[in-house]
């Protein structure tokens, strides 16, 4: 069979799965649409945890983004799994212990205020749709790319799949597909991984065979590339920028987003038992750690496999030399080459290279980080059926994560908004019929972000996490944390945070995009990392506000109280 | 069921929390922001634990995940002991 026949069997058969298991497992109630009934088990819903958190992003383009910036993707590694430490030991088994569908439920409940429920909302909204239209764009990409169909057919069908489970099913289908969901993309990911490890170091596990040597070269994988990196005027791969503080910002930003995004957090309300919140965050980490320690190693394969394409015993290649897998994703026009000194060489090269007589070089090829790992079977020569696992992995991922999104918008209309603000007396059937059709419409338009995307789905994944740290994070956690937390302490805390950290990436983002430069920032803290900044405003502004207005509500410390202790109150 | 009821083993039960708590997120602070970023340039000299990785990269893109997971499981651990020791099983 060719690429094209085995990918549209991988990722038929993985469609046919999900659905089997959709009709199998419908919702029949609110409490099963908005959070399985709580009777999921900590290891299928670790499972479900790591799917629903692993989206097109991690999958597709995490690799890619490590492999072009080094040292320095490591903010992303370490940002996107250490949130989980803060979700398991601050946030995770209090919200279960809370126990009820969504996280402006505890916002609302716990700062007795309705302002503060509807600012959670939007905020809840705002954050998920941002996310939504980056799956919906890898979800066209994989399609057009493998299948070759349109973009908008490809979105078409990966829309009707997610439709049918999550309408069908909410979170009761959500939860059994994506862990489904979640064995078919590690394998998908793994499977390639180690046959690059294979090919390129001589062993099978891509977290240690990317540390040793190449076979037949005296030097180790990581001393030739840095070789390499230097030879071409790149900076070195394993050395950071040197803006550690910058760093750090994004790091800390990219971890209390992670612990504060809703459809995360509403994951851990669907196990039975406080104890079982503690115990499914450890699996899901466990499990996103498979991915996560492999991803950087794949970047290092990859990143070498290319330069060696290009650049082979200290020679640039003529284009006319370029392997296959190189002809057609230049096709896709995600591989760019300009021969701007008209010699057929492709001159691959960082900034101020020279070349041997002292000139400066000009780079001649730009190359979309979203193709490495996509590329990367293509790059190491693997068989077909691996590159049909790549794409029905990819789709997984996306599709996953596309899910445990639209449930958050659909709950947060008719739960939030309808039953607790609008019409509190909404009947259990009502309330479920609006879920669904808030899931449906939420759906459709995620399609339309999917094949109409806003150029901007880069730059508002800032906003996602920027937001999510400095609004939910600190508000959820002071929550629990500092009994006497008061609704004007937490609700100021929030808007100057949200504002804060809003006003700074609008500013670089998009009203002044030429100015977003380390010499421009405040205190050399980029966009993204300014929801750290954001999030220390919030926490010294609530102390501030709460320190002068009057203590909460008995009943509300009683409550606290109680979400403090495991057993039931 | 409470095995020991009172105000004061609720208060003892939620120190013994914090106290966990903090010592786990000091780990997790030094590792990343620390062995990560920070000393990551300090570190850049020692080929440590595999033969070609620099201690700092390795923390930054390995180490520092591995510990991510062991801080979540101690907690667990502890923690779900904690609770039968204050609390009877079966309550919730």
């Amino acid at each position: 069979m060719d690429i094209q026949q085995w990918t549209a069997f991988l990722v038929g058969a993985s469609f046919l799965l999900y659905i089997v298991i959709a009709i199998r497992s419908r919702a029949n109630s609110t409490g099963e649409f908005y959070v399985a009934g709580g009777h999921v088990p900590p290891l299928a819903n670790g499972m479900a945890t790591a799917a629903d958190w692993m989206s097109a992003a991690s999958f597709i383009s995490m690799a890619g983004l490590i492999s072009f910036s080094g040292f320095d993707g490591s903010v992303y590694l370490m940002g996107w799994t250490g949130g989980y430490v803060l979700l398991a030991l601050l946030l995770a088994p209090y919200l279960r212990k809370f126990g009820k569908f969504t996280v402006p439920d505890f916002i609302g409940d716990r700062y007795y205020s309705q302002l503060a429920r509807i600012v959670a909302v939007i905020c809840a909204i705002f954050v998920s749709f941002t996310y939504v239209a980056g799956q919906m764009r890898g979800v066209g990409l994989v399609f057009s790319r493998f299948l070759e169909v349109d973009i908008t057919t490809g979105v078409v069908i990966g829309m009707c799949i997610v439709f049918v489970y999550a309408v069908l099913g909410g979170m009761k289908g959500i939860t059994y597909t994506q862990v489904a969901q979640y064995c078919v993309l590690i394998f998908a990911f793994m499977v390639p991984a180690i046959f690059i490890s294979l090919h390129v170091a001589d062993w099978a596990i891509p977290q240690i065979g990317f540390g040793m040597g190449t076979p037949g070269q005296g030097s180790t994988i990581l001393a030739r590339l840095n070789g390499l990196h230097e030879e071409l005027g790149f900076s070195s791969y394993t050395r950071g920028s040197g803006n550690t503080i910058n760093l750090i910002a994004i790091t800390f930003a990219l971890m209390a987003g992670t612990a504060g995004l809703p459809h995360v957090i509403i994951r851990f309300y669907t196990v039975p038992r406080v104890r079982d919140a503690r115990t499914s965050a450890g699996w899901a980490l466990l499990l996103i750690a498979i991915l996560y320690t492999t991803a950087p190693a794949v970047a290092v394969f990859a990143r070498t496999n290319l330069l060696d394409t290009v650049y082979k015993e200290g020679q640039f290649q003529p284009h006319s030399s370029m392997p296959d897998w190189f002809n057609t994703w230049e096709g896709t026009g995600l591989i760019k080459f300009t021969d701007h000194n008209n010699d057929g060489l492709i001159q691959y090269v960082g900034e101020g290279a020279v070349d041997a007589e002292g000139l400066l070089l000009q780079n001649e090829l730009i190359i979309d980080r979203d193709i490495m790992v996509l590329a990367n079977p293509e790059i190491a020569g693997l068989p077909n059926w691996v590159i049909g696992l790549v794409a029905a992995g990819g789709l997984a991922a996306a599709l996953s994560t596309a899910a445990g999104l639209l449930l958050v918008v659909s709950t947060s209309f008719s739960h939030d908004l309808l039953r607790k603000w609008l019409k509190p007396d909404i009947s259990e059937k009502e309330e479920l019929l609006a879920a669904r059709i808030a899931a449906g419409v939420a759906v459709c338009f995620a399609g339309y972000l999917g094949i109409h995307p806003p150029g901007f789905v880069g730059e508002v994944v800032a906003f996602a996490f920027g937001l999510a740290a400095a609004s939910f994070f600190p508000a959820i956690l002071l929550g629990i944390f500092m009994k006497r937390m008061n609704s004007e302490g937490a609700i100021a805390g929030m808007i100057v945070g949200l504002l804060f950290t809003a006003s700074y990436i609008i500013y670089f983002k998009f009203m002044h995009p030429e100015l977003d430069s380390a010499d421009h920032w405040w205190w050399g803290i980029s966009p993204t990392g300014i929801g750290s900044v954001g999030m220390c405003f919030n926490f010294m502004v609530a102390g501030i506000v709460r320190s002068f207005t009057a203590d909460p509500p008995q009943e509300v410390l009683e409550m606290v109280e109680q979400i403090r202790l495991p057993e039931k109150g | 069921m409470v095995k020991k009821s009172s105000e004061s083993a609720h208060s003892e039960y939620w120190k013994k929390n914090l106290k966990l708590i903090g010592k786990l997120l000091f780990i997790w602070a030094f590792v990343s922001f620390g062995l990560s970023l920070a000393f990551a340039d300090a570190l850049h000299g020692v080929l440590f634990p595999l033969p070609g990785t620099p201690l700092g990269f390795w923390f930054a893109q390995q180490g520092s995940i591995f510990t991510f997971v062991i801080l979540i499981w101690v907690y667990a651990w502890r923690m779900n002991r904690l609770d039968d020791e204050y609390f009877s099983e079966g309550d919730e």
